[in-house]
């Protein structure tokens, strides 16, 4: 059942981005463009995605943990890093500057696999291959976190 | 602002939204992709199904909008391979470092009320805009 919500779940955020027009890297750009105000071709789409998602979740988040566990599964795991570091403020802005190059972040790229698309596949290739270069980086290191900082500490 | 879509955008970012949140009450995780993706190829990994299983909805999406008749176009990608590879090897890599990308720190974290997603958010929209400035007005232009 775990999987089969989870599907759901992956579905209703497909559509999302799809609907919102978030898994064109063009119409990405076209919010990340700030210069485009000088021209009036900026486009604050994604703004209005953001703020839309932050609405629903905001509220919904505090609604979904007023119970004592999730549905299908035994705790809620919420992330619990408070404290901006040196990875926090690197990573960001390397990944912020892949963001802008493409136009795409992890989730249009994975989806846009429907496509069958030859520069997105090789896109999330080289990304998933990203992914793992740091995930190994951090298992080799001498005081290696327990396995659940390599699946994600924030999200 | 002749690109500016405000309804596709307000209902797409609800539904966004929405799936999040099912996440979180359903399975009790956060829905940020690159954590989701990078757990399927961490080494001795235990929890992979629920892993895979939001990622294959994820591609279904546009598929299910095809086989109802939707046009879903190929995305407009950079004409240049090693753009392409670099962007996906900054996007990868960054993200893990960072600990998430827009939708673990954009929505869920910042939805959360979390400082440190809200500060690695103000972070990757900055570089992310003053990239595409360089890109397009400076190299470009």
């Amino acid at each position: 059942m775990l999987a089969l919500a989870s599907l759901v779940c992956g579905f209703i955020f497909g559509l999302g981005l799809l609907i919102s027009g978030m898994t064109r890297p063009t119409k990405v750009l076209g919010f990340l463009d700030i210069l485009g105000v000088r021209t009036g071709t900026w486009d604050p789409s994604l703004a209005v995605v953001m703020a839309a998602a932050l609405a629903v979740s905001g509220i919904g988040y505090v609604l979904a943990q007023r119970r004592p566990q999730p549905v299908f599964a035994p705790k809620f795991d919420i992330p619990t890093k408070t404290a901006i570091d040196t990875p926090l403020v690197a990573g960001s802005a390397l990944f912020g500057i892949g963001w802008g190059l493409v136009g795409l972040c992890p989730g249009p790229a994975l989806e846009n696999l429907a496509t069958l698309s030859p520069p997105i596949i090789v896109f999330c290739v080289a990304m998933a291959a990203g992914m793992i270069a740091h995930d190994m980086g951090y298992a080799k290191r001498p005081a290696a976190p327990p396995s659940g900082a390599l699946a994600g500490a924030d999200g | 602002m002749a690109n500016f879509t405000p309804l596709s955008a307000a209902i797409g970012g609800a539904l966004i939204g929405l799936a999040a949140v099912m996440l979180m009450l359903l399975a009790g995780r956060v829905a940020g992709i690159s954590g989701i993706t990078a757990g399927i190829f961490g080494i001795g990994a235990i929890d992979r199904g629920w892993r895979i299983a939001f990622v294959a909805g994820l591609i279904l999406a546009p598929v299910a909008a095809m086989l109802a008749g939707y046009q879903v176009p190929p995305p407009e990608m950079p004409a240049s391979w090693l753009l392409v590879i670099a962007g996906g090897l900054l996007v990868g890599f960054g993200a893990r470092l960072g600990g998430g990308c827009t939708s673990g720190h954009g929505v869920c974290g910042v939805a959360r009320l979390s400082k440190r997603s809200l500060t690695a958010t103000v972070i990757f929209v900055g570089t992310a805009m003053i990239t595409v400035a360089l890109m397009r007005h400076v190299i470009g232009g």
